[in-house]
């Protein structure tokens, strides 16, 4: 085990993959010799060299374009897109390219691609380069969505989706790429589709996903030491494949369920989860589903405000304590 | 029109050659308009976009194309992917909905693809395939292949954002990639000349990115192969891409039923006049060692051909509910949750 930051960790899962399948490539804006605009790929240039980690015009379409056409012929390329608010530019590629791809041709075309994104709010970037997508994503059939909350599951989850046969949309929170924890040494891989218990419980379920998660827990530990609540806190990993088992689980457990959301209001992740626990876990439920996401709002720059907008540790507290 | 340049005769053709690529034009020829008679007679669902008057250069790149050579084209990309070995009855199969068609039913008319036989899709979001060839030509410069990714598309996409990020991704990376813009004179109704800043929209365009203005003749099949060929040999060879604007004209509509009465009679029947596949015919009659009853026996092939693959289309049922819910994922299935 060493302590890496979460940035540390997109490197390091990378190379552990390059230097396995040398049908990895890499390509984006800034990547290569300047090691990307958050520092996620520094050194990979430099072990690599220019023919596998390649710096790209300021082209999101032709970024994923090729990512796509060198997928389908053999390879397993890693694309970068910045900011995840630029999917909006290149979104026609990631969704009526490489998702339908498969589908369209009876199973012939693969897209083995993993396209990795800074998501999230939290570092005061204002409305065009803040907002969570996730949510997009998951809306599309055809594309895994992974959002990884610590460097640890950076390392695995990351590592999985390069091996994934399909085509996989990587959030990473750009405002975590300096936190660290303990990562494991050596090849390291999460199964993609599996949920993390991060706390244990048995009075309330709280699902989250990627920053929300150190919320999430952070909010379970106050509950318990002034409102005398068990809270158990789910990491949820992927949104596609989605764990619902997990979380059935749990909830037969709790009868409460609470979901943390960074996207904004409608068509959230948490309103799948709560549509899901409505259908099959109705009798189960001890208080209405909670949903605690940020409002329906495009993100403020200011730190006061966008505050104010994304779940917080008080509101997550507040809300739970205030439940039936 | 601007007058387009005859490119020198680098790569001759013997009589035979001549011939296979007579029977090619000959093929897509009758392919289309049987598609467009199915069309007609309610058998095929959805739309269709066809490509008759456009042969020459589905048949003359289908000819100087090698096997392992990657083709990217739109919608209206049937001559393409039968020149890269899609049956007609594939086609046809396809169009009308039956098991028997190439993806069984689930692409369609639209989205022809044979990965096998190089065949890489059919595009139907304007202009999105440029950047995916260009994508399979960096794989196979990575891989050291020698293949070439060609990538067809029309004169309306030169106006959408993947064109220019293609052509210039391709170029900075010196990619075996070849853009060929089939310049038919329409976007859907609208002359490409009323919404486009130049009047050649590719070639006028390509200086910006480095690359050599090119405009043939589209309807002419020689000129078509040694332009192919060049283009070829260059990206095969290490010379990066071309870009190729080949001047044509569709003798159909845009799509479905649509009776292009958006184009002046006149034009309409200058270019009728220089049909590409009538016009070949009638200069091979005119090579020594070729004869009509050759070309007779080609076009008898042909007619049995597409009869053949009308009755084997019919006679397939729709393809099985099942497969609504096969190949979302690599693991065959459509799951998303456990
Ligand atoms: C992004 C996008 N915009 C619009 C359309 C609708 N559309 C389909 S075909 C077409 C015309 C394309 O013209 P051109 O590139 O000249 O090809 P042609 O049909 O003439 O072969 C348009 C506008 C589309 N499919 N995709
Ligand atoms: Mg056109």
């Amino acid at each position: 085990m060493a302590k890496l930051s979460y940035r540390e960790a997109v490197a390091a899962a990378m190379a552990q993959e390059m230097r396995r399948d040398d049908r990895v490539i890499f390509l984006g804006e800034d990547v290569a010799k300047a090691g990307g605009v958050f520092k996620a790929t520094v050194g990979l240039y430099d072990e690599f060299g220019p023919l596998r980690v390649r710096d790209t015009p300021i082209s999101e379409q032709a970024i994923l374009g090729a990512a796509m056409g060198a997928a389908m012929t053999g390879l397993r390329p890693i694309a970068e897109i910045m900011f995840s608010d630029f999917f909006a530019v290149c979104w026609d590629t990631v969704v009526n390219e490489i998702a339908k791809a498969r589908y369209m041709t009876n199973g012939q075309v693969e897209t083995p691609l993993v396209i990795r994104s800074g998501n999230g709010g939290g570092a005061r970037f204002g409305a065009q380069h803040s907002q969570s997508i996730e949510n997009w994503a998951m809306a599309v059939p055809g594309l895994k969505v992974v959002a990884p909350s610590n460097a640890a599951d950076v390392k695995g989850l990351l590592a999985a989706s390069i091996r994934d046969p399909d085509p996989v949309l990587f959030f990473e929170q750009k405002s975590m790429y300096g936190t660290k924890c303990e990562v494991p040494d050596g090849e390291y891989v999460i199964p993609l589709g599996v949920a993390n218990v991060a706390v244990e419980g048995t009075d309330v379920t709280i699902v989250a996903l990627a920053a929300m998660v150190p919320k999430a827990i952070k909010a379970a530990e106050i509950l318990k030491a002034e409102h005398g609540l068990s809270c158990e806190v789910i990491d949820l990993r992927c949104l596609v494949p989605l764990d619902t088992q997990s979380i059935i689980k749990s909830v037969i457990k709790t009868g409460r369920l609470v979901t943390v959301e960074e996207n904004p209001r409608l068509c959230g992740w948490g309103a799948e989860i709560a549509s899901i626990a409505a259908e099959e876990l109705f009798w189960n439920l001890d208080a209405p589903i909670t949903r605690i996401t940020t409002p329906h709002i495009p993100l403020a720059s200011v730190d006061v405000l966008e505050d104010l907008m994304i779940p917080s540790v008080d509101r997550i507290v507040k809300t739970v304590s205030e439940m039936d | 029109m601007a007058t387009a340049k005859k490119p020198p005769e680098k790569y001759p053709l013997d009589n035979s050659e001549r011939l296979d690529l007579y029977r090619k034009m000959a093929q897509c020829r009758v392919l289309q308009q049987r598609a467009y008679d199915l069309f007609m007679q309610n058998l095929v669902k959805g739309t269709t976009h066809l490509g008759q008057g456009q042969e020459a250069i589905a048949a003359a790149f289908g000819q100087a194309m090698k096997e392992d050579d990657y083709t990217f084209c739109t919608y209206r990309g049937h001559n393409h992917n039968h020149m890269r070995g899609v049956t007609m009855t594939e086609v046809l199969g396809e169009l009308m909905g039956r098991d028997i068609g190439l993806l069984r039913g689930k692409g369609g008319s639209m989205h022809l693809t044979k990965v096998e036989n190089g065949a890489m899709g059919s595009y139907a979001i304007i202009g999105a395939h440029l950047p995916i060839a260009a994508g399979a030509a960096w794989s196979a410069q990575y891989r050291g292949t020698e293949q070439v990714a060609v990538c067809f598309f029309g004169d309306g996409t030169t106006n959408i954002g993947t064109f220019h990020e293609a052509l210039n991704f391709a170029k900075i990376w010196n990619l075996p990639v070849v853009y060929v813009c089939e310049n038919n004179a329409y976007m859907e109704y609208t002359p490409i000349g009323d919404v486009t800043a130049v009047p050649n929209p590719a070639a006028d365009r390509a200086s910006a990115y480095g690359l050599e203005p090119i405009l043939v003749d589209g309807n002419d099949a020689d000129v078509m192969y040694q332009t192919a060929m060049t283009a070829i040999e260059k990206a095969r060879n290490g010379g990066g891409p071309t870009l190729i604007e080949a001047l044509t004209y569709r003798h159909h509509g845009h799509s479905r039923a649509d009776p292009a009465k958006y184009r002046p009679e006149e034009e309409v029947k200058e270019w009728m006049k220089r049909d590409p596949v009538v016009n070949y015919r009638a200069k091979l009659l005119t090579i020594a060692g070729i004869k009509e009853a050759d070309l007779k026996s080609i076009d008898d092939d042909v007619e049995a051909m597409v009869n053949e693959a009308t009755e084997a289309a019919k006679n397939s049922p729709p393809p099985p509910d099942e497969i609504a819910f096969t190949d979302v994922w690599a693991d065959g299935g459509a799951q998303w949750r456990n």
